[in-house]
């Protein structure tokens, strides 16, 4: 996934950044802004990586989309809601985050997170962000769109997006675990967004891994979130290395 | 004293408004049906235009838009309804009627608007359905009161008898109509139309088996709905026996039919699991119900103010309270 391999060469430049500072106190060094390698800044050299399971089935339904040709004829192949992604016993879109164990501040990555509008679906379905970060929502639809946010902690809006291209950017002021998207014009359209106030979560891929990187040593609890089946939580104790851990969904 | 006569043309067109109106509120209506409510996230503009890209071809902004399209014209022609009657309603009551749904119109954009804005809290939206019913009664009560043949109702001992006879039953049944259809706007903006999901039965019992705020409201749908039958077949029977007059057996029978419509309806928003054109056509059916309701009443109490007739000649126009 794309994210994640983003994340693991900010892991990995902020490694060779620590590195060179003499592996000194992490944490106070870091809080210049750094365009690129702010992701990881108080991080260290653990990680969580692990694999989703579940045998049930893909039970995603096939949308229609006449409510609107433009979408409709977005797509020669049917279209499927993204509620449960399950193939070869694995799960996709299971939001992974340390839920407990976290200390001290994090320096909020200067990147931002994308969510796109395209074919009439949001695109990723499922995603995190730190408190902060900027979240640029595009529509790359020759469609509208109105973009409205159903949090809980955070304030809720709903913007429209009449015309291709455009960009709108938002951020959240709290953690909230997770954030719910929908367009009231097309309302098949729904995204999640977990919102957390460090840099460590994941998003399972198609074969069911995540991977969480550039972690301190230290004993977390990790919940995985998953749409209709619900969360599931483990504790963990992360030192140097890699810790494996699994989420099994039949559980 | 005789009055001048309001323009035909006047009631005409307050006839015709009346129409729109129950078609304005078939559109929020149909709005609330598709949830489209927010699919125009901003107001007065449509996003930030006055008409959205492709707004016809796309299912909710055509309702959403087309709502407060329907509803910008009905605006101007209640305006013009109002500078029309102020300029030519010889009685000043009935100018001041037409300048109520003037301000009433203007008042329910503006909740529109509101509930858009602040995400469709249900008070605002229920507030928004309540004053479309009492904007509505006041174009129909405006139509009535212009036309000819309130204008010419003649006095008689029998007429005044029969008005007085229905007055207290046609006004209780036009306010359980409105009450009923506060309870309903209510069951829908609460989303509390499947909270008991069986009909006739409820959870397959006689009587719910628990209760929650949602259930709680839908019953009392359900009860309310029996109340309004119990009312209107009532009022049928009453006039059945004392009046064949036109002007009462024509909304009574009315009421009937539009109350068997509007059960059927009822019943099968449940079946259906709340189908978009029977919970749509659920709300102007309810709407056109109250309609009738209201010049019922209104007659009756036109025809037990008429003055007793031992006082004035057979023939002579009823005066009007002012
Ligand atoms: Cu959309």
């Amino acid at each position: 996934m794309k994210h994640t391999f983003f994340r693991l060469a900010l892991g990995l430049s902020a490694i060779a950044l620590l590195a060179a500072c003499g592996g000194g106190d992490d944490t106070t060094a870091t809080t210049t802004e750094a365009p690129l390698a702010a992701v990881v800044p108080s991080g260290g050299s653990g990680s969580i990586t692990g694999l989703v399971s579940y045998s049930g089935d893909d039970t995603d339904a096939e949308i229609n989309m006449d409510a609107d040709p433009v979408c409709a004829s977005a797509h020669s192949d049917p279209v499927s809601t993204e509620s449960v992604v399950a193939s070869d016993g694995n799960l996709a879109n299971v939001f992974v985050y340390l839920k407990e164990g976290v200390g001290g501040s994090h320096t909020v990555s200067s990147e931002a997170v994308l969510l796109d509008q395209t074919g009439c679906t949001y695109v990723p379905h499922i995603s995190g962000i730190q408190v902060g970060q900027k979240l640029v929502i595009r529509n790359s639809d020759p469609t509208l769109h109105n973009v409205h946010a159903l949090p809980e902690k955070n304030k809720e809006f709903n913007q429209g997006q009449p015309f291709q291209n455009m960009e709108l950017e938002k951020s959240f002021d709290t953690a909230e675990v997770m954030v719910r998207l929908k367009c009231d014009v097309h309302p098949w359209m729904s995204a999640y967004i977990g919102v957390v106030d460090h840099p460590y979560f994941a998003v399972s891929g198609t074969d069911g891994s995540f991977s969480i990187e550039g972690l301190p040593a230290g004993d977390y609890v990790v919940e995985a979130w998953h749409e209709t089946l619900g969360t599931r939580t483990q504790s963990v104790t992360v030192g140097d290395g890699a810790v494996t851990v699994s989420f099994d969904y039949d559980a | 004293m005789v009055h001048a006569e309001s323009p035909r043309a006047l009631h005409r067109f307050a006839v015709f408004l009346a129409s729109c109106v129950i078609g304005l509120i078939a559109a929020g209506g149909l709005v609330k049906s598709l949830e489209a409510g927010l699919s125009v996230p901003d107001w007065p503009t449509s996003y930030g235009g006055l008409n959205p890209p492709r707004w016809w071809e796309i299912e909710n902004v055509r309702a959403e838009h087309g709502h407060r399209l329907i509803a910008g014209t009905v605006a101007l022609m209640t305006v013009a309804l109002a500078i029309w009657a102020w300029r030519r309603e010889p009685r000043r009551w009935v100018r001041r009627l037409a300048w109520g749904a003037g301000v009433a119109v203007l008042l329910q954009a503006l909740l529109g608007g509101l509930t858009v804005l602040l995400f469709l809290p249900t008070a605002v939206s229920v507030s928004h359905a309540a004053l479309a019913q009492l904007f509505l009664c006041m174009v129909v009560a405006f139509a009535l009161v212009t036309s000819r043949g309130w204008r010419e109702s003649i006095a008689s001992p029998e007429l005044a008898a029969t008005g007085r006879d229905l007055q207290a039953l046609a006004s209780g049944t036009t306010v359980l109509v409105y009450a009923q259809i506060l309870v309903g706007a209510l069951v829908r903006h609460t989303g509390s139309g499947l909270a008991i999901p069986d009909f006739p039965l409820m959870f397959g019992r006689w009587w719910p088996p628990q209760f929650d705020f949602s259930i709680t409201i839908h019953l009392i749908h359900r009860i309310g709905a029996v109340l309004v039958t119990v009312a209107v077949v009532t009022l049928l029977v009453r006039i059945a026996r004392c009046s064949s007059r036109r002007g009462f057996v024509v909304p009574a029978v009315a009421m009937g039919l539009l109350l068997v419509a509007q059960v059927t309806l009822g019943a099968t928003i449940i079946w259906s699991g709340r189908a978009v054109l029977p919970n749509t056509l659920h709300v102007p059916t309810g709407a056109t119900l109250l309609a009738a309701s209201l010049i019922l009443t209104l007659r009756s109490w036109r025809a037990a103010a008429a003055a007793p007739a031992s006082s004035r000649t057979v023939g002579e126009p009823a005066m009007v309270a002012a």
